[in-house]
């Protein structure tokens, strides 16, 4: 994965993999600004994916600012702001 | 009055079937499931037989939510709890949330799931454990599981004394039926046929190292030498038979009529094993004599000391050869917690067609005087079953059940 920058294609890869998907959600339609919750997702799988994002892009994740990322948007920017090439401005 | 507790769904999941039909005409045939463990390699261990399902999909039955935060005993048992939910005739979501309780039993937890976790902590650190980690080995998983996919909050619990935990968590089913709720989903399903599970059940000592599934697990048989792991178990539906009538429940396979366990005195003790008390306690709590009983399913160890404990206790209460016994799940290997529930399905279905499943493979000891159904299924009238279960540690559990007259319904 290029740690330059994480999207959406990144994010609904890990939700796959770490949390699976919920069959009455389709994944790929426009979920940018769909809340976690109403894509089936919880806490607790949140919790695996910002582990599974954590992992594969060598990054650390606040849990309390994580707690606030409700939708794909609000993550993806959150991570975004972590990774190196951003540390680096 | 007391309010009666009767079972009205079934769902079954054994090495030998999927759903009651298939697992019943195989028990009813004798036809075993046992073979050599193909879940892993178990070349390098000194048990090598087991009975284990096949053709089980679990994306065929869940959904994929489920799936990565499921061993294979939740899996298995969540598709067991609906198929008793549709047997009964059951939409739990369309019950009051407070109406349904789940009460299942475990044996070891969900060791495939921890195996796996536990290998990705040491072998590449803590960021790589899974956050379902947290639950999916936990005993209470399948009770966890169940409660949430049917938005089931009445009363709900695990219970754990190994195999006889089977029992206990449907007297514990009935308990909370007896206080007032009108619906629990009770039973079990253990299947850690996984190298952990594996070697955790070998320190037990009786496990069979028997490469010859016909001969592996023998119950009371002179060359009986322990026993095969199994996968597996049933839930059923219990409730409350009131509740059962207004509501017009399509079947009722039966009352759970009387429930004991007892604990054996500690090794080396000067005082006799108690399987007997519990036997006899659990026929006063159903209001039966011995003559009432139709039937025994053994517990079967399979352990020579062990069989005559449990031969002589059905003698002390029966008499010699003066209730016939059988043990399925010579065809499926014993399956811990999952065990007895199976043989409560089995009782039920003796019941509703008058026929007792036969113990396959075993001639029976001639120091033992039960009788011991063996070779072909046994044509009988049945109205009551008892049901054995002991689990490692003096564990002993005695349950009673017996036919509804449909008549008077």
């Amino acid at each position: 994965m290029p740690a330059d920058a994480f999207t959406l294609e990144h994010l609904k890869t890990i939700l796959r993999e770490g949390a699976g998907t919920d069959e009455s959600v389709d994944l790929d339609a426009d979920i940018i600004d769909t809340a976690f919750e109403d894509l089936g997702y919880e806490s607790l799988a949140l919790l695996e994916t910002a582990g599974r994002i954590e992992r594969e892009l060598a990054i650390s994740l606040d849990e309390e600012v994580l707690a606030r990322a409700r939708t794909p948007r609000e993550l993806i920017d959150l991570v975004n702001t972590h990774l190196p090439a951003a540390r680096a401005l | 009055m007391t309010p009666r507790t009767w079972v009205t769904g079934l769902g079954v999941a054994a090495p030998t079937g999927l759903g009651i039909e298939a697992y019943w005409s195989a028990t009813l045939a004798g036809r075993s499931a046992i073979g050599r463990v193909t879940h892993f390699d178990p070349s390098p261990y000194p048990c090598r037989l087991a009975g284990q399902i096949s053709g089980f999909e679990a994306a065929e039955h869940l959904p994929g939510r489920l799936l990565p935060q499921t061993d294979r005993m939740t899996r298995i048992a969540l598709v067991g709890a609906d198929w008793a939910f549709a047997d009964a005739g059951v939409v739990p979501s369309e019950l009051p949330d407070y109406d349904v309780g789940v009460i299942t039993a475990s044996h070891s937890g969900g060791f495939e799931f921890g195996q796996n976790e536990l290998r990705a902590l040491w072998s590449k650190g803590g960021q790589y454990v899974s956050a379902y980690q947290s639950f999916a080995w936990f005993y209470a998983v399948n009770s966890g599981q169940i409660s949430i996919r049917g938005g089931l909050r009445g009363p709900s619990s695990v219970v754990v004394s190994d195999q006889a935990g089977g029992l206990d968590a449907v007297a514990q089913a009935r308990r909370q039926i007896r206080k007032g709720t009108g619906m629990v989903i009770s039973g079990a399903v253990d299947a850690s046929i996984c190298p952990w599970g594996w070697v955790a059940q070998l320190t037990s000592g009786r496990l069979s190292t028997s490469d010859d599934p016909e001969r592996a697990y023998l119950p009371f048989d002179d060359r009986a030498r322990g026993h095969v792991p199994g996968e597996g178990g049933a839930l059923m539906v219990l409730e409350n038979a009131g509740h059962a009538l207004e509501r017009g429940a399509p079947r009722v396979y039966g009352e759970i009529a009387g429930h004991a366990s007892t604990l054996d005195p500690r090794p080396g003790a000067d005082r006799a094993p108690t399987l007997q008390n519990a036997i006899e306690l659990a026929l006063k709590d159903a209001e039966s004599a011995p003559e009432d009983i139709s039937v025994v399913f053994a517990d079967a160890a399979a352990v020579p000391e062990l069989d005559r404990a449990e031969a002589e206790a059905i003698t002390k209460v029966f008499g010699p050869r003066g209730v016939p016994v059988t043990a399925p799940k010579t065809t499926t290997g014993r399956l811990y917690s999952g065990a007895a529930p199976l043989d409560l399905a089995a009782a039920f279905l003796s019941i509703r067609d008058g026929v007792i499943p036969p113990t396959a493979g075993s001639t029976l000891s001639n120091t033992y005087e039960i009788d011991l159904v063996t070779g072909t299924a046994r044509p009988a009238e049945l109205r009551s079953a008892l049901v054995l279960a002991r689990g490692q540690g003096g564990f002993n559990s005695a349950m009673v059940v017996r036919a509804v007259d449909h008549t008077r319904l």
